[in-house]
């Protein structure tokens, strides 16, 4: 028999106030085991913890039930306090009287009565627990940074800086995201290039740094510590080691009408193209749907100019499979194209584009050469209109539901740039709120206003329409209560940001979670903000929600220490509560192998002892390292010799038992 | 005599409408085509029936000038959907004034080359209880 301890949390009123702790504490005290049972006010706290070592050594417990928050709470403390006091961690059980019961409940009586149930339970399984032993398993000292934007370069370089080695996959030729294509950033002002290129470098380096660029993740096995990861690194035409990055190849390609990315389409690039001068790796890559030679068999000109011998029209995908200890997910932002909102007029007019299209046009590298000019004629535009939150905000099937957080700030920025350099051009923004929130941030978009008069309008733009080469744009002025008719050479739209389409299935292939806005969730929104729940998968930048370039370089910060102090560690613990099989039930039927996500069973041939026949069987074999206790072989299989250590049906029996007695 | 004590949850009922969804964003008003010819505009048929505003309501123009083009309702980012709650002030007008002005079978003789088919629609909304 069992002595056991039950510790009653009042944590503070949160439970207290809807549920009468001492009756808990003095009913439960009657149950079969039960030695000692208290409540106390924080239970977690130095003074709580010291209750429950003190009670353990007095009365000899064997096993502790502990009546407070979530499990996800503070199991581990409690494992770690009643472990300190000689008991294995395995021997405590909490039962939930918190979020599963004061939290949702009014009725006192009632709430009491479900936390003496949900009591009884813990206390049942607890009678049936056995101690667990936790085995180890190594950690692969080496990290994947999936996405080279700045969060992944950022913790990349943070990883590396500590010691341990890190690669970067990138799926573009070239690492660097969004932040190259930007002009000046806000609220500094400073040019995106002149602080983001130095980084670029120190990424490709730094010998503990290896970009993968060109490259997807193709397939993940294994868990936290030993990661194994197939890379698929796509063909580039052009072979990596040679290339010098002259360009000599890229200025002859006559396959010239494809547009460019970089420059979001307003100029053309060859098949054979760098991205941009600054790329890391300054390599150059054919894109084969623009090649003529790969089309047609004719041309060739690139092989044939190219001195170094670099191009390679038969180059295939190559595989690479490597070990990794931690996964960081960097897999950034796109901005929508407002293709849906056709009220705006960006699929019909030229000279209506979106701000990240508006980047390119005050770039000084962009096509304009900085010179910033209407895209539809060449010309200088005279007056701009600025349209915020489209497709931020909403409700209806065209919206994200979200704020993008960024397009306020960025607005303010444009706004004051094109005063800076255009003082003549009259620029109209208009907002239903403007949302700077940061450090001098509502400074930086007051300047605009009161220095570079910016004129901001509250209300939204309903209609924008071409006559004779001037944009005609109908809003509303809310303050003033009117509808305004207004002509503008440019109207740019700050379109919401979303994650990248390929987040969804990296996701899938990481069992990380994600929102129903396919960005990454975080393990606990406030407390451990930069980790995935699934262990060992960590988060970094946009990816995880909206951002700007200062909180994503913390988040990508915050996040290489959550990789570093993983990698620091030799050996991880494994979780004891694992699946494992019984010889004398189980019959090989393979079912559970089959269900098993982590692909931790595998079958051998086994000398059983059957009711006096000896006889060689094919048994299911769990390998408790790989196995993550998700239980889903133990409800597959059809003999019932699937169980899982700590969570035996016989204990969850145990529980419904007592629930309904 | 009108009866004016209509409540803004006959409305919201009428309607199906629920103004506290509306974030100000004033698009419905930036829409509208019959913006100048309507004394109050969607916005605020929104924010007054919100706040229980609304004998001004039954007695404005607006309700009859708006068109019942659906514009509003179609680009209101949180699909608060303001032309049906002014379809509903003016329902709550036309309820009270009984009989039926306008029958289907009128509809041939009012009918003339250059009326759209949404005005025959808008007519129906206005005369017909
Ligand atoms: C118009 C505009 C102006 C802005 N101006 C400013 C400003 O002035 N100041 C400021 O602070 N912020 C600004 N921002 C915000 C800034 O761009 C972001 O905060 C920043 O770029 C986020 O970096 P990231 O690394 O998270 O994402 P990204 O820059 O999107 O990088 C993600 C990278 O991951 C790669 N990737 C994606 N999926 C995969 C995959 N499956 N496998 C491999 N690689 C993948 C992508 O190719 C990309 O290189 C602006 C944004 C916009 C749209
Ligand atoms: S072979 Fe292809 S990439 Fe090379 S120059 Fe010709 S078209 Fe351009
Ligand atoms: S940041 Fe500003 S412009 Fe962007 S969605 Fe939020 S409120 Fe709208
Ligand atoms: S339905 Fe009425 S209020 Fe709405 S846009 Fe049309 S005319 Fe304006
Ligand atoms: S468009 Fe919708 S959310 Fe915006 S003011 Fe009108 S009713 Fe409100």
């Amino acid at each position: 028999m069992q002595r056991i301890g039950v510790f009653v949390c009042w944590c503070g009123t949160n439970i207290a106030a809807t549920v009468d702790v001492a009756k808990v504490a003095e009913t439960l005290k009657s149950e079969p085991g039960v030695v000692f049972a208290t409540d106390y006010q924080y239970m977690c706290s130095a003074s709580g913890q010291e209750i429950i070592k003190n009670a353990i050594k007095e009365h000899n417990l064997t096993g502790v039930v502990i009546c407070s928050c979530s499990p996800r709470m503070h199991e581990a403390t409690f494992r770690k306090t009643v472990q300190a006091a000689g008991i294995n961690p395995y021997m405590l059980e909490i039962a939930n009287i918190r979020e599963q019961c004061s939290w949702i409940h009014k009725d006192k009586e009632e709430a009491t009565e479900k936390a003496i149930i949900l009591g009884r339970a813990a206390i049942a399984k607890v009678h049936l627990n056995a101690p667990l032993t936790s085995m180890e398993s190594p950690v692969v000292k080496r990290a994947l940074v999936i996405g080279g934007g700045i969060a992944g370069i950022q913790t990349a370089l943070d990883i590396a800086d500590a010691g341990f080695e890190v690669d970067i996959v990138e799926k573009q030729p070239t690492i660097g995201g969004k932040m190259a294509q930007l002009d000046k950033t806000f609220p500094t002002l400073d040019c995106a290039a002149c602080i983001l290129t130095p980084k670029m470098v120190d990424a490709g380096s730094n010998d503990k740094v290896n970009l993968y660029t060109y490259c997807e993740v193709d397939k993940v096995e294994g868990f936290v510590g030993n990661f194994k990861v197939t890379i698929k690194q796509k063909p580039r035409y052009v072979d990596a080691t040679k290339c010098t990055g002259c360009g000599e190849c890229t200025t002859k390609c006559p396959s010239r009408k494809n547009p460019n990315e970089f420059n979001m389409g307003f100029d053309n690039r060859g098949a054979v193209y760098i991205p941009f001068a600054q790329a890391v790796p300054k390599v150059a890559t054919i894109d084969p749907d623009d090649c003529i030679y790969m089309k047609t068999g004719k041309c060739g000109l690139c092989a044939k100019v190219c001195t170094a011998g670099a191009i390679n029209y038969e180059q295939k995908e190559e595989f690479i499979t490597k070990e990794y200890g931690a996964i960081v997910v960097a897999t950034g932002y796109n901005q929508i194209k407002p293709t849906e909102f056709e009220e705006y007029g960006y699929n019909n007019y030229k000279d209506v584009v979106t701000s990240l299209e508006f980047e390119r046009l005050m770039n000084a590298a962009g096509p304009t050469g900085g010179h910033l000019l209407r895209p539809s004629n060449g010309k200088e535009p005279k007056k701009i209109v600025f349209v915020q939150c489209v497709g931020s905000r909403g409700q209806s099937c065209r919206d994200k539901s979200y704020c993008s957080k960024i397009c306020c700030m960025y607005t303010a920025k444009h706004a004051m740039l094109v005063k800076d350099h255009y003082p003549d051009v009259d620029v109209t923004v208009f907002y239903i709120d403007v949302r700077t929130p940061g450090k001098n941030f509502d400074e930086f978009y007051r300047r605009a206003v009161e220095e570079f008069g910016v004129h901001y309008i509250k209300g939204m733009v309903g209609k924008v329409e071409e006559e004779d080469g001037v944009l005609k744009v109908q809003a509303s002025d809310l303050l003033a209560n009117a509808q305004i008719h207004m002509d503008a050479d440019m109207v740019v739209l700050a379109a919401a940001i979303e994650p990248d389409k390929s987040a969804r299935p990296l996701a899938t292939m990481l069992t990380a979670s994600m929102d129903t806005n396919d960005f990454f969730t975080e393990a606990h929104a406030k407390l451990r903000p930069v980790e995935s729940p699934t262990a060992g998968i960590f988060l970094s930048g946009t990816c995880q929600g909206p951002k700007d370039i200062p909180e994503t370089v913390s988040q990508a910060s915050a996040c290489a220490a959550k990789v570093i102090g993983l990698l620091a560690k030799d050996h991880l613990l494994c979780n004891p509560c694992v699946a494992h099989s019984n010889e004398t039930l189980c019959n090989g039927c393979s079912t559970c192998a089959n269900v098993c996500p982590y692909g931790a069973i595998t079958y051998e041939d086994r000398l059983v002892m059957d009711k006096g026949v000896r006889e060689t069987r094919r048994i299911a074999v769990v390998n408790e390292a790989v196995c993550q206790g998700c239980g889903a072989c133990t409800v597959t299989c059809p003999s019932g010799a699937m169980d899982l250590k700590g969570f035996a049906n016989r204990q969850i029996m145990a529980e419904v038992d007592a629930i309904c007695r | 005599m009108l009866n004016t004590k209509i409540s803004k949850e006959d409305l919201e009922r009428i309607s199906g409408v629920n103004t506290r969804k509306c974030m100000k964003c004033g698009k419905c008003s930036a829409t509208c085509p019959n913006f100048d010819a309507m004394d109050y505009h969607p916005h605020q048929f929104i924010d007054m029936v919100d706040k229980g505003n609304i004998a001004p309501l039954l007695e404005s123009k607006a309700i009859w000038t708006c068109l019942s083009c659906m514009a509003c309702l179609q680009r209101c980012p949180r699909s608060v959907e303001p032309a049906k709650l002014i379809e509903a002030v003016r329902l709550a007008v036309v309820r009270q004034q009984g009989e039926n002005r306008l029958a289907a079978e009128d509809i041939p003789e009012l009918l003339d080359e250059d009326l759209p088919q949404q005005a025959i629609v808008s007519a129906f909304r206005k005369y017909k209880k």
